[in-house]
């Protein structure tokens, strides 16, 4: 996990195309400032970041449904469940799959879990557009090397 | 059974809060009711599910921005409901 980067997601442990489901880890880091802020003397991950982290997950699966040809941006969540805290130097266990596939958008169902038990969920939108600029493919596919995507899921043009 | 148009607007006022009786065939979503972008993603949501078809929302916006379509073909309430009603017919045409 990046913090100061927002790249919440170390790697992809599973990505099933045909289920339309996948499953990452994030290991959230012992030490970061975030940690000295929220809360003196009782850190806890932020809720938010909790989210992002669904987010980001439910991203590279969409990523991997639209043959990354498309990037999608978050636009909406619901449900958002803090459900338990999670602490410096846990495992975070993230799996999203689909709720909806629309046009041009898609809803996920993303869960966080630390050693099986459930800490929280939600439920994303996401409209997706073909990537806005080169640069941004070329950043996404730097990404998708350091955390274990699928190549054969990467069309090249 | 509730006629096409009946059932987009109870998901409208559903989904968007907008008192049921303000909506009519005449209604167009964005210019009239105000919904934006991000609210008609839950919309059609609720329409691919109520009607098992995927509203083709890409193709319309690209015929709206090259001028090829305009947004009440699409957005005027009474058109939707008769978008939608060929878009289940080509689906029961096609299965």
């Amino acid at each position: 996990m990046q913090l100061e980067y927002f790249k919440l997601i170390d790697r992809i442990t599973d990505l099933n195309v045909g289920e339309k489901t996948i499953t990452a880890e994030a290991q959230v880091p012992e030490k970061n400032t975030i940690f000295e802020g929220h809360f003196p003397g009782y850190p806890i991950m932020p809720g938010v970041l909790l989210i992002e982290a669904m987010a980001q997950t439910s991203g590279w699966l969409l990523i991997a449904l639209t043959k990354f040809e498309r990037m999608p941006f978050l636009g909406a969540v619901k449900e958002a469940k803090m459900r338990g805290f999670v602490s410096p130097g846990e495992l975070l266990k993230i799996t999203a799959s689909i709720v909806h596939e629309g046009s041009g958008f898609a809803i996920t169902s993303a869960k966080v879990t630390v050693g099986g038990e459930l800490r929280s969920s939600a439920t994303i939108t996401f409209p997706h557009v073909p990537f806005p600029h080169p640069d941004l493919r070329v950043h996404m596919d730097a990404m998708a090397k350091r955390i274990g995507f699928p190549r054969e899921l990467i069309a090249h043009d | 059974m509730s006629s096409t148009f009946d059932q987009i607007a109870n998901i409208i006022a559903e989904t968007c809060d907008i008192p049921r009786d303000t909506i009519t065939p005449e209604s167009h979503a964005i210019d009239d009711l105000g919904i934006d972008s991000l609210d008609f993603l839950d919309i059609a949501f609720a329409i691919d599910k109520a009607f098992g078809i995927k509203l083709p929302l890409e193709k319309w916006t690209q015929e709206v921005n090259d001028g090829k379509a305009t947004t009440e073909q699409y957005f005027v309430l009474k058109n939707l409901a008769a978008r939608i009603d060929e878009l289940v017919a080509a689906k029961g045409a096609s299965a």
